[in-house]
């Protein structure tokens, strides 16, 4: 099994509490990073550790840092932990059983940027991840590890947990600014980027809670350790996490650039498509991403190489779909999901996600017309780009690729008003 | 009745933030802690201890589908109805809740003691189908789990009535859909 950087101890007792964390060398980074280097070298040491966003986009986080403003006002940090995407568990598991390691990732980052405040938004489903990370931030300020004078330093430093109440759309990162702000989780157009003007107007950083997790491992064992990990220009392991018609679904932390296949097949992680059955597609970063079809398994689980066979590796969350899947089905679930979750400020994703629920509902029962596949891709097509924040390109990925990859399927449904393939097609047929 | 120890909570954390807005969602969540829903009354103690207008207030609260505009129910029952869940057959799962429970997705019971409603991707997709009781999760939910947890909520509820002879009452638990009035509840 390869090296493990975020999950090496996370199946210890009492991992969760600040005592089991320091068992393990917790906040042996944030002592490392106060003492022997100035903010903006560990700005380097990210830049040159080659560490990727894991939350969606795969910006490159030290460039990211790097792009603050630099003035008088006050700066900020969000962490995203609002984990939502379909298909995607992982940050949920880092804050239920090591909550210490995304707030000393928080901790590392604010003195990284100069940041006096951070913020820890995590989903409000997620009532566990939220009382273990308060939790850990009220452990680390009696320890002095948040506080004034950390460890002696001149930093300082205020931690504040908050809840999300139910929305998607607070994942977008203008959106979670908002929430922040105490409003309604409306996009902001950008440009102003966050890291010019952000959280109340001021230079804000925002990393995905995963991302953060991965901090104290780097300064702990320094750049050029983490980038030897991964490919060239996708360095270090991230947490996949593997569902849908696999045997061993779960979290699964790779090197970037294994190949779908182990992940799917391999022993040790999925063992194989579920009932022994034929794989038929797999969605390798969340719903919000590209479709791609069985012949891609050897695709290796990179940013690079999933984008050149079509896809993003978005957030990690793979979801794989055996032979009896309905794609027209599959693809009207996804589009729901968008359809409820769509904030409704921008018209396009609004109404255009209404439509084609809508649609894609009339298609699977039965009542689907020749010209409704066009259809579909006319909406696809005045939704995407159109619209603030990237919810509403989102809707329509899994649309677009399903159509070019299974157009038979969709034919085949508004012909003979029933599924091809799976149950829908056996519960017809034996009739 | 909102305590004062609660709106005092709300200043504290009004006091907290860079800026006393930013408490609006946390101030809400401890009216809901103790009214069950946000009433009128919860409205009020928020837009008075943060500093608001009831409507900027109420504008916030309707659009977050966890602060609940209706009494939503002693056991909140939220199955995952997304994909990953989807692909592992949540939606029997639903159908059989739907069975015991005597009422439909998105309803509560008569006499309030459940609520049943579908949720978006809960982040448990390694362990579908899942399901949360309030906000509690319950992992690799088979439909013999669901059967057992039923009788244990039915203890914890002292109910004495066969639940499937409730009969259904059409409260649509407003955080189901946030905006737009165009979409039906699948029944």
């Amino acid at each position: 099994m390869p090296e493990l950087i975020l999950t090496k101890d996370i199946d210890a007792p009492g991992l969760d509490t600040l005592d089991g964390y320091s068992l393990h060398g917790g906040y042996e980074a944030l002592a490392r990073a106060l003492k022997e280097y100035q903010p903006e070298e560990l700005v380097e040491m990210v830049k040159k550790s080659g560490l990727r966003g894991r939350g969606g986009a795969g910006f490159p986080t030290g460039m990211k840092w790097s792009f603050l403003a630099k003035n008088d006002k006050t700066r900020y940090l969000c962490c995203n932990a609002d984990e939502s995407e379909p298909g995607t568990f992982k940050d949920r598991m880092i804050m239920e059983k090591n909550p210490h390691q995304l707030v000393e990732g928080v901790i590392i980052t604010s003195y990284a940027c100069r940041v006096s405040i951070a913020f820890i938004y995590v989903r409000g489903e997620l009532a566990l991840a939220g009382r273990q990370i308060e939790r850990a931030i009220e452990e680390a300020y009696a320890t002095g590890y948040i506080g004034k004078n950390i460890l002696g330093s001149d930093f300082s430093l205020d931690v504040i947990l908050h809840r999300g109440a139910g929305a998607y759309i607070c994942g977008e990162e203008s959106a979670l600014m908002e929430s922040l702000e105490g409003r309604r989780g409306y996009p902001r157009l950008k440009p102003p980027f966050p890291a010019v003007i952000g959280l109340y107007g001021g230079p804000t950083v925002i990393n995905n809670c995963e991302t953060l997790a991965t901090l104290p491992a780097i300064v702990k064992n320094g750049a050029e350790w983490y980038a030897s990990f991964g490919t060239e220009k996708s360095t270090g392991t991230r947490i996949f996490c593997l569902s849908g018609h696999v045997k061993n679904p779960g979290n699964y932390e790779l090197p970037l650039g294994t190949p779908i296949r182990t992940l799917i097949y391999d022993e040790q992680y999925g063992g194989g498509i579920l009932n022994d059955k034929q794989l038929k597609a797999i969605i390798p970063g969340g719903s919000s991403t590209f479709i791609l079809g069985a012949e891609k398994v050897d695709t290796p689980l990179d940013f690079e190489s999933i984008a050149a066979a079509g896809s993003m590796l978005g957030s990690g969350g793979v979801v794989v779909m055996h032979e009896d899947t309905c794609i027209v089905d599959a693809v009207l679930r996804m589009t729901e999901f968008y359809r409820d979750e769509s904030c409704g400020k921008c018209t396009p994703c609004r109404e255009g996600t209404y439509w084609l629920t809508e649609i894609l509902h009339r298609i699977e029962h039965g009542d689907g017309k020749e010209s409704d596949i066009d259809l579909l891709m006319d909406i696809c097509d005045n939704i995407s780009g159109k619209s603030f924040c990237p919810l509403g390109d989102a809707a329509t990925s899994s649309i677009t690729s399903s159509i070019k990859l299974f157009r038979e399927e969709y034919e085949y449904h508004i012909r003979e008003g029933r599924c091809m393939v799976g149950a829908g097609a056996a519960l017809v047929a034996s009739h | 009745m909102i305590s004062e120890q609660a709106k005092q909570r709300m200043r504290d954390l009004a006091a907290r933030y860079p800026v006393a807005r930013s408490a609006v969602m946390p101030a809400l969540y401890i009216a809901q802690q103790e009214e069950g829903y946000i009433t009128q009354e919860a409205l009020q103690a928020v837009a008075e201890t943060i500093g608001l207008t009831v409507d900027d207030v109420e504008s916030v609260a309707t659009f977050y589908t966890m602060f609940y505009q209706q009494p939503p129910g002693k056991k909140v029952i939220k199955i995952c109805t997304s994909i990953s869940c989807y692909l592992r057959d949540c939606d029997a799962l639903v159908s059989h809740l739907e069975q015991r429970l005597g009422i439909k997705r998105g309803e509560t019971s008569a006499d309030g003691n459940y609520a049943l409603l579908t949720a978006e991707c809960l982040a448990s997709c390694g362990t579908a189908p899942v399901l949360q009781v309030n906000d509690e999760f319950v992992e690799n939910v088979t439909l013999e789990m669901a059967d057992a947890l039923v009788d244990e909520w039915d203890r914890d509820l002292g109910a004495t009535e066969n639940p499937s002879e409730i009969s259904s009452q059409d409260v649509r638990v407003a955080n189901e859909k946030k905006i737009d009035s165009k979409t039906e509840i699948p029944l």
